[in-house]
């Protein structure tokens, strides 16, 4: 049964060399999906199933969302519907979509084997996971709180469009103004080309 | 039921960091940087996954949990950062932005 393990670990390094090397931002992220799904079923061979389920929802889920949601809001413009149609051609779903079927085929083998467990050792159960995560790490938990709320403001802080006239008001003080970061940046001959 | 040697998993966990970091050192688009600095919190916590199942304790687990909620946080930092990098210099090359003004 390690095979699960073995065939899950190629994949993922296979998915994860596809997406850092990709040219087009989307089919990276396709791959990186696959990569994160298929080191959710090592988790869950090595005897954690909370961990898989949780890699699934917020790592193929949330941050890949967060990450389309850039490259789309990035690509606001005329040619925008140009390039959601070279995006979307069927040629790019081969590869992640035969690494997905990889997957997909050892999770319904799993699913037939009728236990619990693949390998050596008994999964970390989730009523024991809590019971240590609210009892000795307490203080981790407040600590991870802490780290949400700052993200939290930074992200409103740093993704806020600022207001034209604030912009104006800093740009009316020479002495403050300088470094204060409000101000627009001054128009430079800036290479457009975006690094492959 | 054979058990999964200690040194296999870790194996993975350092390919797939070694992955990452490749990608943070060569990639010059920010979208790819931040890409690769997922793959490498996910092998780190990957690590912690294969401690924990070498002495069968919840502990690597839980850690794994406080990478899950760092990287949550630091990617969505990340991501508004590159909003901010896009507006004011309209590329997403990170050698753009290489330079401090005081």
């Amino acid at each position: 049964m390690n095979a699960v393990y073995y065939i899950s670990s190629v994949v993922a390094v296979i998915a994860t060399a596809a997406a850092i090397t990709g040219l087009n931002p989307v089919h990276s992220l396709l791959y990186l999906i696959v990569s994160f799904l298929a080191v959710a079923l090592v988790f869950f061979t090595l005897g954690a199933p909370v961990i898989a389920a949780l890699e699934v929802i917020i790592y193929a889920g949330a941050i890949i969302v967060l990450f389309i949601f850039v490259v789309m809001i990035l690509n606001i413009g005329n040619e925008a519907v140009e390039q959601e149609k070279r995006w979307t051609v069927g040629k790019a779903w081969i590869g992640p979509g035969a690494l997905a079927f990889v997957l997909i085929a050892e999770v319904v083998y799993v699913l037939f084997q009728n236990t619990s467990h693949l390998t050596n050792g008994s999964p970390i159960q989730p009523s024991e996971l809590g019971a240590t995560l609210f009892g000795p790490y307490m203080l981790g938990v407040e600590l991870a709180s802490m780290v949400l709320l700052a993200g939290l403001i930074g992200a409103y802080h740093l993704g806020r469009r600022r207001q034209p006239d604030e912009t104006q008001q800093k740009r009316e003080e020479p002495a403050t103004g300088k470094g204060a970061g409000g101000g627009p940046a001054p128009k430079e001959p800036v290479d457009a080309s975006v690094g492959h | 039921m054979a058990s999964i040697p200690m040194e296999q998993g870790l194996v993975l966990a350092a390919v797939l960091f070694t992955l990452g970091l490749i990608g943070v050192l060569v990639r010059r688009n920010i979208i790819f940087v931040l890409l690769s600095l997922e793959v490498m919190l996910n092998a780190s916590g990957l690590a912690f996954i294969v401690a924990g199942y070498r002495w069968s304790q919840p502990d690597g687990q839980i850690l794994f949990l406080f990478v899950l909620t760092m990287a949550a946080a630091e990617v969505s930092v990340g991501l508004a950062l590159v909003l901010q990098l896009h507006r004011l210099f309209k590329t997403l090359d990170i050698d753009v932005a290489s330079r401090m003004r005081g």
